[in-house]
């Protein structure tokens, strides 16, 4: 009896179990699934209300997301070749990466910017900074390619790069790491007050968007982490993080960490043109590489440039005062009024606010706590204006939304936390999954940030996905932010390493975007405008076959005459000029990559037979029903044979 | 019945237990600290041994090593003087324990009992005064430094028995099989001191 009374009771409480599980799964977590679904759903055919635009970090390229659902569009190669595209290995796009070192194959991206007018993204053109080879290069919006890439001198780590002011009138660029300017050999414990930290500026064409260096400020030996400009009122001015004031040079990850609070410089820079226009600089000898690529001729050009203006931040009073900020600041945010100047501590729990009219006070009335080489320290409590307290562990940075809102990544916590702006208080904290770097919202970096979605880019994703092996992928985590409360819709893996990411509504650029190149407008040195422009010259060792391709068909498609040792320069145009009817080309053994040739656009690659025989070429992209017959021989002939060149389609 | 009580066979085969049992200490640990976090979602955890610390999971020490670097708390060490002068302890508590039992004299089953009780509270305070070393004598130069109203730096000392928070990570310090094999030795001698003394008490 007892034994039966015992059985039963099991099975009761078994059935107790059950049907707790049985409710948690329909009334929680379905539900709310069901609700985050439909909002990042986005219907077959139908388009994303965002472009949102992540730096590769490592992978060197800008790749670019539809939000809500996180679909990934296109991945932009920028600083590291891209053999799928031929980015860096058609002789069109080769100048892209010339730099004073030579042309680089890889690049660290980092921080999109893009473009504004009056404060407000105009979605011309979108900037990106590379950190280790120090450039800045900018992307058309309308082709969604690069179509600048400018090397920075004096300058190492361009990490604090590249915000743009609110009318796009400079892009600018400082050094994470500081150096000795010039370069020259000298021990390195002789850092402290010889090792210079450059932050530049680079004058925007508005009509192009072109960037010129038009001068850099040569400041103490720190390292300047991040930068945001102002807005509103506080246009004019820019606003650096800097850390290791101490102007350690070993072991940084202690000695850097010393001071209770480094500075965020506040740079004047229309005081800089002031001084610019008076001649207060000095010139100094440089080298750098500035590369175009020009839209005609549909083909990169570098120009070497050979000095650069500086400013000596001693010598021009008013142009720079430092902000003293606690523990090593790393984001350096302005919220959309201009007022408020947002540092984050990335070595403690508090986020700091300093505000710019007290700053403006501060300078006025001379509220000096001492100076550093020349340059003012302004009293903390002069510029300071409020403390987010104890609101988690590691802020990284912070944006902000329309509605006075700020949100911080909070780097060791691995958490968001959304805050009031004038009030100080906490009012949502969010888990990330894991180790938030960055943040983003859209228009978040404008006078107009569009509060709807917030994105957090993770550095660690551990058990987040399907494991691959020992290296997982890191990710983004889409939240929406219309109410009070955060919510955690999508979680989506990345390319490569997103440091920071700039996104626009999908309306203000998607039908701005090109279709195709328009074949009357290629002016590309060896273009072909129909199959009959077509031909093949040798200039001694050099061939250069001038080819053209269209459905399903290469003109020529027999090549005879090749001899092993040559250079052969296929320049191959793509008289399709209907929408999304690329061609590729590749052949057997080159020693390049192949090339995909978008409508009305002429790319050159080079291959260099080394066997004789007779060599395949084909279009390795899937353009037609005949694609698989879109095809061409070349015959190579032994090095000292007298074949004549001859070329043919349909003989 | 091997165990009739004609010769206080059972107190005395309790005692040899008690003996016997703090033995385990050499195959299971004795404590057990873990930490978790977020970005932990396996968490890190360290055992406690009679002579050595060993990982919860693979590499679980250098990585709380690592992790205690930030906050300028020192390193783990391979080896503590403990390591040679608790198994000693063990061991010949143990052989005390076991003759004690062929002795068959119960007050000193009670004696040991307490001799144990007091050995285990030492080595309670000992592991508290590490864990208060670990938690206080924090390098001056750490990477990260938080200072409480007073302007003192505040310490992360890990709990002794429980549960605490300690910046972003959750600590958790708990016995492990060792402790309970050790309390339960001293636990058998206690009632091998009360089972004995029952019966020469009636005789």
């Amino acid at each position: 009896m007892k034994k039966n009374n015992f059985k039963i009771s099991i099975i009761i409480s078994l059935m107790v179990l059950l049907s707790h599980c049985d409710s948690n799964i329909s009334n929680s977590s379905g539900a709310l699934d069901f609700d985050r679904s439909e909002q990042v759903y986005v219907p077959p055919g139908e388009y994303d209300s965002y472009y949102a635009f992540l730096s590769g970090g490592f992978s060197g390229q800008l790749s670019v997301y539809g939000l809500p659902s996180g679909r990934l569009l296109k991945i932009i190669p920028v600083f590291s070749v891209d053999a799928e595209k031929g980015y860096g290995f058609n002789e069109e796009t080769k100048p892209l990466l010339n730099t004073s070192f030579g042309s680089i194959p890889w690049g660290d991206s980092h921080h999109p910017d893009i473009s504004q007018t009056n404060g407000e993204l105009d979605g011309r053109w979108i900037y990106i900074n590379e950190n280790n080879t120090p450039r800045i290069a900018k992307i058309d919006l309308s082709l969604f390619e690069t179509t600048e890439i400018i090397e920075i001198p004096n300058t190492a780590g361009n990490h604090s790069s590249s915000y743009v002011t609110e009318n796009t009138e400079y892009v600018i660029a400082g050094t994470r790491f500081s150096i000795p300017v010039p370069q020259k050999d000298i021990p390195i414990n002789q850092y402290e007050g010889n090792f210079k930290g450059a932050l530049s500026f680079l004058k925007v064409n508005s009509d192009n968007g072109e960037m010129n260096l038009s001068f850099q400020i040569l400041m103490p030996g720190f390292n300047y982490d991040k930068a945001h400009p102002g807005r509103g009122p506080s246009h004019g001015w820019f606003f650096y993080t800097t850390y290791n004031t101490e102007e350690a040079y070993s072991l940084q990850e202690v000695n850097s960490s010393q001071n209770d609070k480094d500075y965020i410089a506040a740079v004047n820079w229309k005081k800089a043109e002031k001084y610019i226009n008076e001649g207060n600089y000095k010139t100094i000898k440089t080298n750098y590489a500035h590369n175009i690529y020009n839209e005609e001729t549909q083909t990169g050009e570098t120009k070497w440039i050979k000095e650069v203006r500086v400013l000596d931040p001693s010598n021009c009073p008013g142009l720079v005062y430092f902000l003293p900020t606690p523990k090593s600041p790393h984001g350096c945010d302005v919220d959309p009024s201009g007022e408020y100047i947002v540092g984050s501590g990335k070595l403690s729990a508090n986020v700091t606010v300093h505000s710019f009219s007290k700053m403006i006070d501060a300078i006025k009335q001379k509220k000096f706590s001492g100076e550093a080489y020349g340059i003012p320290i302004l009293s903390f409590d002069a510029v300071h204006v409020g403390t987010v307290k104890q609101a988690g562990l590691g802020p990284l940075h912070t944006e902000f939304d329309n509605l006075g809102n700020a949100y911080t990544s909070f780097f060791i916590s691995s958490e968001v936390v959304k805050w009031k702006l004038g009030t100080w208080e906490v009012i949502d904290r969010k888990p990330t999954f894991y180790s938030v770097g960055h943040l983003m919202i859209p228009g978040g970096n404008s006078r107009k940030p569009f509060g709807e979605y917030a994105l957090a880019m993770n550095k660690i994703t551990k058990d987040r996905y399907l494991p691959t092996g020992p290296e997982v992928t890191q990710s983004a985590q889409l939240y929406n932010i219309k109410g009070d409360k955060m919510k955690l819709l999508l979680d989506f893996p990345t390319v490569g390493e997103p440091h920071y990411a700039a996104a626009i509504p999908a309306g203000l650029i998607k039908d701005k975007s090109k279709k195709l190149y328009k074949l009357e407008e290629n002016f590309h040195e060896y273009v072909s405008h129909s199959g009959l422009e077509t031909k093949v010259v040798r200039n001694g060792q050099d061939v250069h076959v001038y080819m053209t391709t269209i459905r399903s068909h290469f003109t020529p498609d027999n090549i005879e005459g090749i001899k092993v040792g040559d250079k052969v320069y296929f320049h191959v145009t793509n008289l399709e000029q209907d929408y999304d009817v690329p061609h590729g080309f590749a052949i057997i053994g080159a020693n390049t990559s192949e090339i995909l040739i978008m409508p009305g656009q002429t790319e050159t690659i080079i291959w260099e037979p080394k066997k004789v025989g007779v060599w395949p070429f084909y279009c390795s992209d899937f353009c037609s029903a005949l694609h698989q017959e879109m095809q061409g021989y070349v015959r190579v002939s032994p090095k000292n044979s007298n074949i004549e060149l001859s070329w043919s389609l349909d003989n | 019945m091997i165990l009739s009580n004609d010769k206080n066979e059972l107190g005395k085969m309790l005692m040899i237990i008690a003996s016997i049992l703090p033995l385990a200490v050499f195959i299971f640990p004795l404590w057990n600290v873990t930490l978790e976090a977020p970005q932990y979602p396996t968490p890190l955890g360290l055992n406690i041994h009679i002579n050595d610390f060993t990982d919860m999971n693979p590499h679980d020490i250098k990585n709380i090593n690592l992790l205690n670097h930030y906050i300028g708390m020192k390193y783990i060490p391979d080896s503590i003087p403990e390591f040679k002068i608790f198994p000693a302890g063990i061991i010949i508590t143990s052989l005390l324990g076991f003759f004690i039992a062929l002795r068959n004299s119960y007050i000193y089953f009670l004696l040991w009992c307490l001799l144990m009780i007091s050995l285990s509270t030492l080595g309670i305070i000992d592991f508290y005064l590490w864990e208060y070393d670990f938690g206080h004598n924090l390098d001056s130069k750490a990477i990260l430094k938080f200072l409480d109203d007073n302007g003192n730096m505040i310490s992360f000392q890990p709990p002794m028995i429980g549960s605490k928070n300690i910046l972003n990570f959750r600590a958790h310090s708990y016995p492990r099989l060792g402790s309970y094999f050790l309390a339960s030795g001293i636990f058998f001698s206690l009632i091998a001191y009360f089972v004995s003394r029952k019966y020469y008490v009636k005789r």
